[in-house]
């Protein structure tokens, strides 16, 4: 991490003037030989990125018939319909799966932010005995992949008879060492005369991390909190492990059910596929910035 | 390495606050550092977290390396120590290591591009075209899928009757391997598709290094009558070296760590040449029951990712002591 603190320092720094979205250095010329062909290459590029989704999208706009006709083609030869999502939200699976997404991810993410951000500001500000022990596991424990913890943690779940569970699911998952190292760091950078002004008048360490602390850190705060929901909500093989319960799976477990289960209604799959996906895909459309900015602030402690 | 630094930046920043406090004569009881107060204070407000951590992650490491000295099966059964008959079984085990060459394979197909092409993106994206929210959404919207909705999606994409990918290549002559059904072709189709799902986040981390490079060493270079890869060579890729190094380190990391698309696209098949590490643990554990067995394969595999972290962090420290950028 040595090597890293100045990037780190400098995504993490409180929040200057926003530098703007284009970053066209002067000086160099838009339109050169050079302009024209990185235009070409970029288009070319994002066309092959949105192939596979345009391709999925309109196999779930065709009848089944036409999804498996072969050669395939991406214009249906029946003409478009609406059938293979009539049937999936029919069959009321998916939004059992997605209300339980939503749920324990939310869940998580509520217990990922207030736990880390109350212990980092004990890291941060406060002296007490045994925190360097505290620090130093935490921060080494960023290094354990949490694949290598599912035997002992689905172990550990039959003895709390946790197994089919919400709280099994979202239990493990409340540990994200990485953002409490993130979360300490922005910390340190805020100037501590805010709070021993505000400690002169008598106001005691709750009062100034809530009316201090907090509302200086929302933008963090938020990038932490998009960071660890994304991640909890594309969870595949904790939730798949600790559920079995139909009613219980998560969207990225449910869908995993339907391919083995459904396997020739391409259609269908696919109309699975983007009911799964479009919560996320929206939510990105209307806070594309904040998203943007939250993973490429948290980004490097995440992981 | 990484704990000394950080732990020795916490402490000097707390010992010039309480020398702060002491200038300003404010030091009474509760203020004195490590004193009962302070510590009663700063647990209160990291229990929660350690309690969590303590139960979720301290336990399990500590227990699953017992457990990996034991016999246990899911059963119950066999939960005696039996020394280190696991670990001797796994080293002897073709099939162990057959899921790490896979595993250490899919790693160099899959961190090159994701290294190189989300810099190129990010570079490409960066010279202010038009339509910046489109060539990110475009890059970034793969990163926001659940693994199940990729391999649903590639799944299709690969198939030989029904995908895109084969009718193309035989319009164009090309041979059109069964790619997902192929030994030959299979980890290369995962890694394709891993190339194609996760380099919205580097190129993002690229981007925002981008914007960081401060303006003026480009206008101190055109002055200087740079041109347009004079200054990429000499300042955007120096600049961008810390960067670079940090998304090597979590790339590898997070390849190594490959399960979800082979679990849904091959399991593991054709014939092996796609069973990673973690897919043989999780096979060892809760297809085949053997706790203890999985326990020990999940060791061997965390030591190989701290290895590979540390060698990375040495390398990435004394490229930075010799200036020479990551």
């Amino acid at each position: 991490m040595t090597a890293t603190a100045p990037t780190t320092d400098r995504a993490l720094r409180p929040p200057t003037a926003d530098r703007g979205r284009r970053s066209h250095k002067p000086g160099e010329q838009r339109f050169g030989v050079a302009g024209l062909a990185s235009i070409v290459v970029l288009v070319v590029l994002a066309a092959l990125w949105l192939v596979p989704f345009l391709w999925s999208l309109a196999t779930s706009l065709k009848t089944e018939a036409d999804a498996a006709a072969t050669p395939a083609t991406l214009l249906p030869r029946e003409g478009w319909t609406l059938q293979a999502y009539r049937s999936v939200l029919e069959q009321g699976n998916v939004p059992v799966w997605a209300f339980n997404s939503l749920f324990t991810s939310a869940v998580i993410t509520i217990l990922v932010v207030a736990t880390s951000a109350l212990a980092a500001y004990a890291f941060s500000r406060i002296d007490f005995r045994g925190k360097k022990l505290l620090y130093v596991a935490t921060i080494a424990s960023i290094i354990v992949p949490p694949q290598v913890l599912i035997v002992p943690l689905f172990y550990q779940m039959l003895a709390f008879d946790m197994v089919d569970t919400y709280w099994g699911i979202i239990l493990p998952q409340t540990i994200v060492p990485a953002m409490v190292f993130v979360l300490k760091k922005f910390f340190d950078q805020v100037p501590i005369e805010l709070e021993d002004a505000a400690r002169v008048d008598g106001a005691g360490r709750i009062r100034v991390f809530f009316q201090i602390l907090l509302p200086l850190s929302r933008p963090i705060l938020g990038a932490v909190a998009i960071f660890v929901f994304i991640g909890a909500w594309n969870n595949f093989l904790w939730p798949f492990i600790v559920t079995n319960d139909a009613a219980l799976l998560t969207l990225p477990v449910g869908l995993q059910t339907i391919e083995s289960a459904y396997g020739i209604q391409y259609a269908q799959n696919m109309a699975s596929a983007m009911l799964a996906a479009a919560p996320l895909i929206l939510v990105f459309l209307f806070f594309q910035r904040q998203i943007i900015k939250g993973i490429s602030t948290t980004g490097f402690g995440g992981q | 390495m990484t704990t000394s630094t950080v732990s020795t930046r916490a402490t000097d920043a707390t010992r010039s606050r309480v020398a702060d406090d002491v200038g300003r004569g404010r030091t009474g009881p509760g203020r004195t550092p490590g004193g009962r107060r302070e510590t009663r204070a700063g647990w209160a407000f990291a229990a929660p977290f350690a309690i969590l951590f303590a139960l979720f992650l301290v336990w399990p490491v500590v227990h699953g390396l017992y457990l990996s000295f034991t016999g246990q099966s899911l059963t119950g059964q066999g939960g005696e120590l039996i020394g280190f008959a696991n670990y001797a079984e796994a080293l002897g085990d073709a099939t162990m290591w057959r899921s790490m060459l896979n595993t250490l394979w899919f790693t160099v197909l899959t961190t090159i591009p994701l290294v190189v092409l989300a810099l190129a993106l990010a570079l490409l994206v960066n010279t202010g075209l038009p339509g910046q929210w489109l060539w990110r959404l475009s890059f970034f919207l793969p990163y926001l899928l659940a693994s199940t909705v990729v391999s649903l999606f590639w799944i299709q994409l690969y198939s030989p009757t029904l995908g895109p990918i084969n009718n193309v290549l035989s319009g164009l002559g090309l041979p059109a391997p069964a790619w997902l059904q192929d030994p030959q072709y299979a980890m290369v189709a995962v890694a394709l598709t891993t190339v194609w799902w996760t380099i919205g986040f580097n190129f993002l981390l690229y981007l925002a290094a981008l914007q960081n490079i401060p303006d003026q060493q480009y206008e101190a270079a055109s002055i200087d009558g740079a041109g347009r890869w004079r200054k990429l060579w000499s300042i955007t890729i120096p600049q961008l070296g810390p960067t670079t190094g940090l998304i090597l380190i979590l790339q590898v990391l997070a390849s190594l760590k490959l399960f979800d698309q082979v679990y849904q696209m091959t399991t593991g098949g054709p014939a092996g040449s796609t069973r990673s590490t973690v897919l043989y643990i999780f096979e060892s554990g809760f297809t085949g029951y053997r706790f203890g067995y999985a326990s020990a394969i999940s060791y061997i595999f965390f030591a190989v990712i701290v290895l590979i972290s540390l060698s990375q962090f040495a390398v990435t420290a004394r490229n930075r002591r010799k200036g020479v950028p990551a």
